[in-house]
C-alpha cells in the first residue's frame, strides 16, 4: 500500500460510529466467508486419519477422533494409484517444458510492433480461441497422427494456451522495450540470440508464472485423458481418482477381508487420495499465489 | 512540427517499393523472427487448423473406412434432426438455465468480495483472507466433485447432518435434478470466487487515492466512498467481465456437469457439451456429434460479438 492511502485511514478509534460499524460487519463477513471456504478442505485433513465409523456418525467435526492411517495404507499398496501418480508426474514435467518452450519463442516474435508478419499471425493464433475444430474432428485426426492412447497426446494436444500466450506477449512487450534489441543489432547481436541471451533472461518473471499455470493445468487434467487414453496403465492422477472418488472402484483395492471393512476402507482411501493428489500443489501453493495473482495483473494490461 | 511531418509525408511515396520487393526486404529483416514462431505455428496448423479442416463431417455421412473426404456430403440432415430431436429444447434449456445462475449468483460476488476486501486496513488480515480464498481454485473438478459427493451424502454428509439436526429430512442433492443447478453454481463459487475477485482487487488499487481523500475531507463515509467512488472506478472491469460471461453461456465447462452427472439428475445436468461427448464418442454418431459441437461454436461467436457490440454502444467499453 502506497504511503498516500496509508495517510487516509485514519485510526478506528476517531472513526464515525458509521464507518465503525461497517468496519466491525465487513471484518465479520469476510471471517465468516475464510471459514467457510477453509473448513471443508479442514474436514477432508481430518477425516483423513479419523475411524470411518466416527465420520460416519457425524462425531468428526473439528479435530480427528480415533486416529487411524488405513487408508494411507491402502493408498500407498495401491499400484493403479502410483503408476497413475508417475504418468502424472512425465505429463506435467515434460508437458510444461513443452508449453513453456512453445509459448515464449511465439511469445517474442508476437510483441515486436514492426515484425512485418505480426498482425496477420495474431489473428492466425487467436482465431483459434474463437473457433475450434471440436470434439469429434480433434479426435480423428489424434487418431490418424496414431497419437491415440499414447503419452505424447497428453503433452502436444496442449502445447499453447492462448490465454498465457497473450499474458507472456504483454509482459514482454511491456517490459522489455523495442530500443533494446536496436542498440543490441547494432552491435551484431541477431533476434536468435538475443532472444536466448537477453529476453529470456529478462522474461524470468513470466516463464516462472507460465511454468505454474501450465503446470497446475497439466497436473489437474482430465478431459484429455478420458478422451484420448484407453489403456489404464497411462491414465493421469485425475482419472484414477474419478474412478476411486465417484464410481466407487475402491472397494476393488488391496485384499480386506470382509464386505465392512471394504466399505470403510473405501471411505477412508476416498479422504486420503484427495490428499495425496492434491499435496503437491498444496506445497506449492504459498509460492504459487503470489505468481498466480501477478499473472492474473500482467494478463489484464493490454500490450 | 507541421513542416516536419510533412516532408517525411513527402519523402514517403519516393521510396515505396513494388509489393514483392518489400516482402522481400521484411523477410531479410526479420526471417530469424520467422524461424522463432514457426514450430509454434506449425502447432497451431497441426492441432488446430487440421481438425477445423474435419468440420465438414458435420455436412457429411461419415463412414471411417472412406475417411473426411471420401464421405457422401448430406447437406444440412444432421442439423435438422438435432433441431427437430426432442433433446434440443431441453439441452438448450439446461445449458441456458445453467448459465444465467451461474451469472446472477456467481458474477456479483467477486465484485463484492474485492470491495470487500478492499476497505480492511489490517493488511496482514487482508492477506490471510486472500491466500484462503484463492485456495480452491487450485483444487481439480474430479476433486471438488469427489468432495461435493461426501458433503452432499444423504448418509452421512455434513450438511445432511446439519438439516437433520434442524429437524429436517435428508435431502440427496446429487440425485435429483431439482438441486442440480444450485449446487453446481454454488460449488463453482466456493471453489472461484475468490480467484475471480483478483481482477476487480487489481482495478480498486488502481484508483487515485485523492479522490478517497477528497471524499474524506468533505464528510462521506464508507458506504458513500464505496458507492461514489469505488463503485464508478472499477466498472469498466466489471463490464469487460461481464461481457466475458455472457460470451460464454453456450459454452459451460464440460468438466463439471459430466463428473456431477448421474442418472438421476440428468434431467437438469444434461448440458449441450456433455451431449456433444456421449453421442460422439460413446454412441460414435460422429457426424451428428460434430454437427451439434459447430450449431454451438457458431452460437458462441454469435453471442459474443452481439454482446461486445451491445457494450461498446452503451459504455464505451470492448473486447475489440
Amino acid at each position: 500500500m502506497t504511503q498516500e492511502k496509508k495517510r487516509l485511514h485514519r485510526s478506528f478509534k476517531t472513526q464515525a460510529p458509521a464507518d465503525r460499524l461497517f468496519d466491525i460487519i465487513n471484518y465479520l463477513i469476510l471471517v465468516l466467508v475464510a471459514v467457510c471456504v477453509l473448513y471443508p478442505l479442514y474436514f477432508i485433513v481430518i477425516a483423513s486419519i479419523s475411524d470411518p465409523v466416527a465420520i460416519n456418525n457425524g462425531q468428526v467435526s473439528f479435530w480427528p477422533v480415533g486416529f487411524n492411517t488405513t487408508g494411507y495404507e491402502k493408498i500407498f499398496e495401491n499400484t493403479k494409484i502410483w503408476r497413475s501418480y508417475s504418468n502424472t508426474i512425465f505429463y506435467t514435467v515434460v508437458g510444461t517444458t513443452i508449453n513453456v518452450v512453445m509459448t515464449m519463442m511465439l511469445a517474442y516474435p508476437l510483441s515486436r510492433k514492426n515484425f512485418f508478419a505480426k498482425k496477420l499471425l495474431t489473428l492466425f493464433v487467436m482465431f483459434t480461441m474463437y473457433f475450434q475444430g471440436g470434439l469429434i474432428p480433434t479426435y480423428l485426426w489424434m487418431n490418424d497422427l496414431h497419437l491415440y492412447n499414447t503419452p505424447w497426446v497428453m503433452v502436444l494436444l496442449p502445447a499453447i494456451n492462448v490465454f498465457n500466450l497473450i499474458i507472456a506477449i504483454n509482459y514482454i512487450s511491456n517490459n522489455i522495450p523495442e530500443e533494446l534489441y536496436e542498440a543490441a543489432s547494432i552491435d551484431g547481436c541477431n533476434h536468435i540470440r538475443y532472444f536466448f541471451s537477453i529476453v529470456l533472461p529478462l522474461s524470468k518473471t513470466i516463464v516462472v508464472v507460465l511454468i505454474l499455470y501450465y503446470g497446475v493445468a497439466h497436473w489437474n487434467e482430465f478431459m484429455n485423458g478420458l478422451i484420448y487414453l484407453r489403456d489404464e496403465g497411462l491414465y493421469p492422477l485425475q482419472l484414477t481418482l474419478r474412478n476411486i472418488l465417484l464410481q466407487n472402484q475402491a472397494s476393488g483395492l488391496g485384499d480386506v477381508d470382509s464386505i465392512i471393512e471394504q466399505q470403510k476402507a473405501a471411505e477412508l482411501i476416498k479422504y486420503g487420495v484427495i490428499i495425496v493428489s492434491t499435496l503437491p500443489v498444496l506445497v506449492i501453493y504459498p509460492f504459487l499465489q503470489k505468481h498466480f495473482a501477478k499473472g492474473v495483473m500482467v494478463g489484464s494490461v493490454k500490450g | 512540427m507541421r513542416g516536419k511531418t510533412d516532408t517525411i509525408n513527402a519523402v514517403g511515396p519516393v521510396f515505396r517499393k513494388p509489393g514483392i520487393y518489400r516482402v522481400r526486404q521484411a523477410l531479410r529483416r526479420d526471417w530469424q523472427l520467422l524461424l522463432l514462431c514457426s514450430v509454434p505455428v506449425l502447432y497451431f496448423i497441426m492441432f488446430h487448423y487440421i481438425p477445423m479442416y474435419g468440420v465438414q463431417i458435420a455436412f457429411k455421412d461419415f463412414k471411417a473406412v472412406d475417411g473426411i473426404l471420401g464421405s457422401q456430403w448430406c447437406g444440412f440432415k444432421h442439423f435438422q434432426r438435432f433441431f427437430s430431436s426432442s433433446q434440443f429444447w431441453p439441452l438448450i434449456k439446461n445449458t441456458l438455465g445453467l448459465s444465467f445462475l451461474q451469472i446472477l449468483l456467481g458474477f456479483p460476488i467477486p465484485v463484492l468480495l474485492a470491495i470487500m476486501l478492499n476497505q480492511t486496513r489490517n493488511q496482514k488480515f487482508r492477506k490471510f483472507v486472500q491466500s484462503i480464498v484463492y485456495c480452491p481454485h487450485f483444487i481439480s473438478i474430479v476433486v471438488l466433485t469427489g468432495m461435493l459427493y461426501i458433503f452432499l451424502s444423504p448418509r452421512n454428509g455434513i450438511i445432511n447432518q446439519v438439516i437433520q439436526m434442524l429437524g429436517g429430512d435428508p435431502v440427496f442433492f446429487l440425485g435429483d435434478a431439482k438441486y442440480f443447478k444450485l449446487t453446481f453454481v454454488i460449488s463453482g463459487i466456493w471453489q472461484n470466487a475468490g480467484w475471480s475477485a483478483i481482477i476487480y482487487i487489481a482495478a480498486l488499487a488502481g484508483i487515485s487515492p485523492d479522490l478517497y481523500e477528497a471524499a474524506q475531507v468533505d464528510g462521506a463515509n464508507k458506504w458513500q466512498r464505496i458507492w461514489h467512488i469505488d463503485i464508478p472506478g472499477i466498472l469498466p472491469t466489471v463490464v469487460m467481465m461481464l461481457i466475458l460471461e455472457v460470451g460464454k453461456v453456450m459454452n459451460l465447462g464440460f468438466q463439471k456437469a459430466y463428473l456431477m452427472q448421474n442418472a438421476q439428475n440428468l434431467g437438469a445436468s444434461e448440458i449441450i457439451s456433455t451431449y456433444i461427448y456421449k453421442v460422439g464418442m460413446i454412441d460414435a454418431q460422429y457426424s451428428y456429434s460434430a454437427a451439434i459441437n459447430l450449431f454451438n461454436n457458431l452460437v458462441n461467436i454469435l453471442l459474443l460479438v452481439t454482446v461486445n457490440r451491445i457494450a461498446k454502444k452503451t459504455t464505451n467499453n470492448s473486447l475489440w
